[in-house]
């Protein structure tokens, strides 16, 4: 172990956290904004300027309340259960690439070679603090939130891993910086065909790489409990589902673990489909560090454009019947990724080298 | 790797798996028993066998026992905590493990190979990934072939078993 | 009796969800884009911008009592707004006037008037019920304090509030 390298990576690792801290705040606000300018309201806008302040007094006020236990709770692991929420949305990050280099450093905290693996295992164990949380309330609403969101974790992780296989079926390695390397040099997995226009199988490619992208949005939408999957909180029904009995800064916790899986979410999806931070005509921070930072800046503007897209359909669609949501996972995109997975490999084993 | 690494991680584990019996509690169980897997997962790693470690938190940590959780949680867990423990299976139980344990000893004490250190491990040329493909492509294609179809077999078996019976 | 929900028979298009999907986007982008330019109407933003100019003649703030214009309190602490009110929130005490005053012949005149803005319901019976015109809902509506006391409005705050009402009916003015 060099000292270079122990330092740099704790620089990484505390600026990285502070990033994302502030970005689930202000995702936070944005989402009310957002919420507010899609329902023709204004949102919050009297804290600071425009309301730019409004998370700063949101902190205050949840940590200023009561922290409250309910009586038949089960102590240690109600306690426990807010910190099982948030670890591994925070520790996912830790893989994704969210820059070139930066003075020859290289902007990831950990490149390890099973990258997209360990996002998924990592994001696989946020459904614990979920479920311990819901059981440990001792409530019947927390409990059913529990138990809905184990079965449709469970459900949707098939998907989402089986979403991604394309992708690395053409990158031939799972680490994720060299999938946004792979994505320089032969155009974005959204786009494949970008960059080489004449090419049919290219063409063909994108077919399978747009279901792909789709399956594993929606699985990733699921996997957050975002909107059309938000079945484990469903507010009408379950009065707030796995968090009803937690206050204060438990609760916030919740929050904070909702809001860092949503922008993790969004980070994978920037690398794998939308070429990491990589911008056409910008060269990577080999050539100076200003490159550098631009990659940087260029990584997280896009990330906060599919968190848009996060709230954007939030706010558009209704939920999902339970019985629905199971069935489009089990007899639906599961089969749609089966089945892209075979395109891609027919195409990558008959057509010529991509 | 650090032998304070492999000590630390190696205790997790048997704490927690020594946890996952000991506790009264079968959540309490269920959770010791990833704890465990975490920790096993890390011995893994520092192995640099990032492939498996990774593997065993998502296949065991991240869907198996949500599944096993979901089932106990369903369990009315009162009955549970309050069973007795039974002694006498408590200490048989405890005799078969130290039984195993000197015979570990033994065998380990009797074999050659373990007298000198071994030799550090080689850098692997290609990715886990690759070369696990390799192996289960190539070498063992008929196996791996043959236990997926027992899978689907023991799968269909279970959609029989637990499909309703038409009145 | 159960009532059959008649479910409505999706095109194929329709069952595709995306298409659905992306046209129901397009419309909340434009009710997003629209605010965001601020092309859409939005809510008041109430301390800065209120609505007092605009509100109508029959608008039913806080209660008030009101004197005419001589500067006399119209109350005759008949109490039938006391008796009448819906809530219970007003309280009198009624005073005997002297028999050498001017207005000596009104009989009773309120000691004490309290109001409890809290309990007040906004309903304006008092107002229909009063026979000497003399209490009136007028057009205040934030009525706030810190204690429940503060809330209580008594006869002074009441007479500030309501002030002189010219061009009501002067029936105690011996003079006509």
């Amino acid at each position: 172990m060099d000292w270079f390298f122990i330092i740099t990576s704790l620089l990484k690792i505390t600026i990285l956290l502070g990033v994302i801290l502030f970005m689930v705040s202000y995702a936070v606000y944005a989402e009310r904004r957002v919420s507010a300018f899609i329902q023709d309201r204004l949102g919050p806008n009297r804290v600071g300027p425009a309301g730019l302040l409004q998370p700063i007094a949101d902190m205050f006020k949840l940590l200023l309340k009561e922290d409250f236990t309910p009586r038949s709770a089960n102590t240690f692991y109600y306690s426990l259960a807010p910190g099982l929420a948030v670890a591994p949305a925070i520790i996912t990050i830790a893989v994704v690439p969210f820059g070139s280099t930066l003075f020859g450093v290289p902007m990831v905290v950990a490149d390890v070679n099973v990258g997209i693996f360990f996002v998924f295992a990592i994001s696989s164990l946020g459904v614990y603090g979920i479920v311990i949380g819901g059981w440990a309330s001792n409530s019947k609403y927390p409990f059913l939130g529990a138990i809905r969101s184990s079965a449709q974790m469970l459900s949707y992780e098939l998907s989402l891993g089986l979403a991604v296989i394309p992708v690395f079926l053409l990158v031939g390695n799972l680490r994720l910086t060299s999938v946004v390397r792979y994505q320089i040099e032969h155009g974005w997995f959204i786009a494949a065909f970008v960059g080489d226009w004449m090419n049919p199988w290219k063409w063909l490619l994108a077919i399978p790489m747009i279901i792909s992208f789709l399956v594993f949005m929606i699985a990733i939408f699921a996997e957050t409990n975002r909107l059309p999957f938000d079945l484990p909180e469903a507010e009408q029904e379950l009065a707030g589902g796995y968090n009803t009995e937690y206050s204060s800064m438990k609760f916030a916790l919740y929050f904070l673990g909702e809001y860092a899986a949503m922008i993790t979410g969004s980070a994978v999806v920037v690398t794998l489909f939308f070429g990491g931070w990589h911008f056409p005509g910008i060269p990577d921070g080999y050539h100076g560090w200003v490159f550098g930072l631009i990659n940087i800046a260029v990584f997280f503007t896009k990330v906060a454009v599919v968190i848009f897209v996060f709230m954007w359909v939030r706010w558009t669609l209704p939920r999902f019947r339970w019985d629905q949501l199971m069935r489009l996972g089990w007899l639906f995109f599961f089969e749609i990724a089966l089945v892209n997975i075979f395109l891609v490999a027919g195409i990558l084993a008959y057509g010529p080298r991509l | 790797m650090s032998p304070f690494l492999f000590w630390l991680f190696a205790s997790l584990t048997l704490i927690f798996g020594a946890a996952v019996v000991l506790n009264p509690n079968p959540v309490a169980s269920a959770l010791s028993l990833v704890a465990s897997f975490l920790g096993l997962s890390a011995l893994f790693m520092s192995l640099d066998a990032f492939f498996i470690g990774i593997i065993q938190v998502l296949v065991y940590a991240g869907a198996v026992m949500v599944l096993f959780l979901f089932i106990i949680m369903l369990l009315d867990l009162r009955a549970e905590e309050r069973r007795r423990i039974n002694w006498l299976a408590a200490a048989g139980g405890f005799g078969v493990a130290v039984i195993l344990l000197v015979q570990i000893c033994v065998v380990i004490v009797h074999f050659q190979a373990a007298k000198q250190t071994f030799p550090p491990l080689a850098r692997p040329t290609s990715a886990d990934v690759w070369n696990i493909g390799q192996l289960l492509f190539m070498n063992y294609n008929l196996p791996f072939q043959v236990i997926g179809v027992l899978v689907l077999v023991a799968t269909v078996g279970v959609v029989l078993l637990s499909r309703r019976e038409p009145r | 009796m159960a009532i059959t929900v008649p479910r409505p028979r999706l095109t194929w298009r329709e069952r595709w969800y995306l298409p659905t999907i992306a046209a129901g986007l397009a419309i909340t982008f434009k009710h997003f884009k629209n605010t965001l330019l601020g092309r859409t109407k939005v809510t008041m933003e109430y301390p800065e911008q209120k609505w007092d100019a605009h509100l109508p003649d029959y608008y039913r703030g806080a209660p008030a009592l009101v004197s005419d214009a001589g500067g006399r309190v119209r109350c005759v602490a008949c109490q039938l707004c006391e008796f009448i009110c819906p809530p219970r929130a007003i309280k009198i005490i009624p005073g005997e006037i002297p028999p050498g005053d001017r207005f000596a012949k009104v009989e009773k005149f309120p000691q004490e008037f309290d109001i409890d803005m809290i309990r007040c319901i906004y309903c304006g019976m008092c107002e229909e019920v009063c026979p000497e015109q003399a209490i009136f809902l007028r057009k205040d509506y934030a009525i706030t304090g810190f204690t429940r006391a503060d809330m209580v409005h008594h006869k002074e705050k009441l007479l500030e509030i309501g002030g002189v009402m010219h061009g009501v009916v002067l029936k105690w003015n011996e003079k006509k």
